[in-house]
């Protein structure tokens, strides 16, 4: 039985932080870091990113294209 | 070279003209006294021949706003109307300043102010040589007074715009627009291809290629160090302008004690004044500016040491002579004489104007 | 399954789009102008018209898309875009040539350009942000605000005694014979980015092969101008603008 596995590589100079990837996300893998980047947004990470299954539910919504989505098909 | 001489109208030829010069784009809008320009070119049909768009626009708004599109992109691009026409345009030709985009438009003014008459006058020179748009910026004037020369400063407008990356028009009016004159129509000059224009105008929205980086024809430029760079650089241009491009035409100044300043239908009137002037005795003769931006300011002053004083003759409350006044700086008189409201005058009056300043 | 593992090149699903450029782009967080230059982005790549495009940028706050696309611009006076792009195609028959226009830009000052250019049916794609406000001179009324819609020039709500109605451009866009593809669609949700960038892939295949004009609108959203969250926003767009300006083709002549 195969399923697949994500995995996010978000841009945290280019974010914004306005979540709306992370009502996107289905499998509540991201979540707001408490932290702020250079431009003083605070950004988003992947905080459970075991759920994740490379939908790019976040990675199409994204209106600064911030977040890159990997998807790999793995044998169970 | 093929060479025809033909019986036509001042708007008339500037149709033929620009056909005839490659010009890849007219687009226009009718207005009294020049929609014979747009109906000519509508005849010519020079999509069939020579690939040349015509478009009857929705206004002069979008006129002048496909000729900066077109030109921005390194196409001959050009419109044409009178004087509340070319007050709406201003928006548009300030912006072809401020972003060098090489737009050419021709004015046959007429009386003014607001909707004013149809009837000529040259009420727009300030509009065309101080701006009516916003900014430190100068367009390329050029003033015809004849038919031929309407003929002639088609291609010299496209080749001056492009040389400089800077707008240019054709300050025309009602006289010469409307009459008929034998004119030597341009050999004909075939419209460049897309590959020439892409090598001549590498600074044009043309299609990004993948060896260079995208061109981005604007006028904006929000930080004030970058801005006022741009600024100076434009200034510069306009030096270089004035330097190298000055044109204007003497008659009969070799010996005369009083000079008259016209330009336009003016100085064709004023060239009969000077005739009935010299038979009552008058030395007087005629300089004729013909680039009012660039002014030939230093020709002017050379020319003020050797009269006794000046008229300017021109077709308005008096815009000229104050050009004509800077350039003489106190040497000598400067008159002016005008009439108003679309009357033009006699050479007669140009004569009586001159000998009560005399 | 370690993370190092997923993380490859030859597994990428989704990424910024190869001719979005790297400049961090000065749109609000959430504002729906950042996804529409994406699709444009991706749908100008996958036609393989990278170097055959010319965007004509408006005023408002997408006055400098010029600035994330790597494509040929052309910065337009407020409202003119349309013109502009008709002397380009007309000049430049083979370019992709596209606007890129806001509400005020399209629906107010534009109105005459607009409407001209798509009935003339010159074969360009006006792509129209809609979000019912001035978002970049801080909010005020749009001509496609809606009636009780509060602005910072209607504080009070849109009242039509005193404002007028909101303005439907599709629906005339629809109307004019020029026009061979006017359609309606939004960006705040996958599905929604899905269609909406099938819709504009078929307006740009539709303006290559000669078949007039195109208006392709997306009811967006402008949080700060709302003063909403990007979240909210969505939410109040889809409540309140959607039943107004329904989404869908208005308009499909295209047989693409």
């Amino acid at each position: 039985m195969a399923k697949m596995k994500g995995a996010i590589v978000v841009n945290t100079e280019r974010c914004k932080g306005c979540q709306l990837c992370i009502i996107a996300c289905p499998q509540k893998v991201i979540a707001l870091a408490n932290k702020v980047n250079l431009h003083g947004y605070p950004y988003v990470e992947a905080v459970n990113e075991e759920a994740c299954v490379g939908c790019a539910s976040c990675g199409i919504v994204c209106p600064d294209g911030c977040i890159t989505v990997y998807r790999k098909k793995v044998e169970e | 070279m093929e060479k025809e001489v033909v019986l036509m109208k001042g708007n008339e030829a500037i149709a033929h003209a620009a056909v005839r010069c490659g010009c890849d784009g007219y687009f226009g809008y009718p207005i009294t006294p020049q929609s014979e320009v747009i109906e000519t070119l509508a005849e010519l049909k020079p999509w069939e021949t020579t690939g040349m768009q015509v478009v009857q626009a929705e206004s002069e708004l979008a006129s002048i706003y496909m000729v900066y599109g077109a030109a921005g992109a390194g196409k001959r691009a050009m419109t044409s109307s009178s004087s509340p026409g070319v007050a709406l345009m201003q928006e548009g030709i300030t912006y072809m300043a401020g972003a060098e985009v090489p737009g050419v438009f021709v004015n046959v003014q007429r009386g003014g102010p607001g909707l004013g008459t149809i009837q000529p006058s040259q009420g727009d020179y300030f509009q065309a040589t101080r701006g009516g748009g916003n900014g430190d910026y100068k367009v390329i004037v050029l003033a015809p007074s004849s038919v031929q020369e309407m003929a002639d400063f088609v291609d010299l407008a496209f080749e001056l715009a492009f040389k400089y990356r800077n707008p240019a028009m054709i300050l025309s009016d009602g006289v010469i627009g409307q009459m008929m004159e034998k004119v030597v129509l341009p050999p004909f000059k075939p419209r460049r291809t897309d590959e020439e224009v892409i090598k001549q105008c590498p600074w044009a929205s043309t299609g990004k290629p993948k060896n260079r980086e995208r061109v981005v024809i604007t006028s904006l430029e929000l930080k004030p160090e970058i801005m006022e760079q741009r600024n100076i650089a434009l200034q510069e241009k306009y030096a270089k302008i004035q330097e190298n491009e000055v044109r204007y035409e003497e008659q009969l100044m070799d010996d005369a004690e009083y000079a008259i300043v016209a330009f336009g239908s003016a100085a064709r009137i004023a060239e009969k004044s000077v005739e009935i002037a010299r038979e009552q005795g008058i030395k007087v003769g005629l300089f004729r500016p013909i680039t009012l931006f660039p002014f030939p300011t230093k020709q002017i002053a050379e020319l003020s040491k050797k009269v006794k004083g000046i008229l300017v003759a021109e077709i308005n409350a008096g815009q000229m002579v104050q050009d004509v006044r800077l350039a003489v700086n106190g040497a000598v008189p400067v008159e002016q004489f005008g009439r108003l409201g679309g009357i033009v005058p006699d050479p007669e009056e140009i004569v009586e104007a001159l000998k009560k300043v005399m | 399954m370690d993370r190092n593992q997923i993380i490859s090149p030859e597994n990428i699903v989704c990424k910024k789009p190869t001719l979005m450029n790297d400049n961090n782009m000065h749109y609000c967080p959430g504002c729906s102008h950042g996804v529409v230059h994406k699709l444009i982005a991706e749908v100008i790549e996958e036609m393989g018209m990278e170097d055959k495009a010319v965007g004509v940028s408006p005023v408002g706050c997408a006055v400098f898309a010029y600035n994330y696309i790597d494509i040929d611009w052309q910065e337009a006076a407020h409202g003119r875009a349309p013109a502009l792009a008709t002397g380009i195609k007309r000049c430049w028959p083979d370019r992709l040539v596209f606007t890129y226009q806001g509400d005020g830009d399209l629906a107010c000052i534009g109105t005459c350009e607009t409407i001209h250019a798509l009935n003339r049916g010159e074969n360009i794609v006006i792509i129209f942000v809609n979000n019912a406000i001035y978002g970049m001179t801080g909010g005020q009324m749009a001509p496609t605000t809606l009636i009780g819609q509060k602005t910072s020039t209607c504080p009070y709500g849109r009242d039509p005694q005193l404002h007028g109605y909101p303005l439907k451009m599709a629906d005339i866009a629809a109307g004019l014979e020029g026009t061979c593809y006017v359609t309606r669609q939004s960006v705040e949700s996958v599905g929604s980015i899905l269609k909406a960038k099938k819709a504009l892939r078929k307006a740009f295949e539709a303006s290559m092969a000669g078949k007039g004009s195109s208006l392709v609108e997306f009811v967006s959203t402008c949080n700060s101008g709302w003063k909403l969250t990007p979240a909210k926003a969505n939410e109040w767009m889809k409540e309140n603008m959607f039943p107004f300006y329904p989404k869908g083709d208005l308009k499909d002549t295209t047989n693409l």
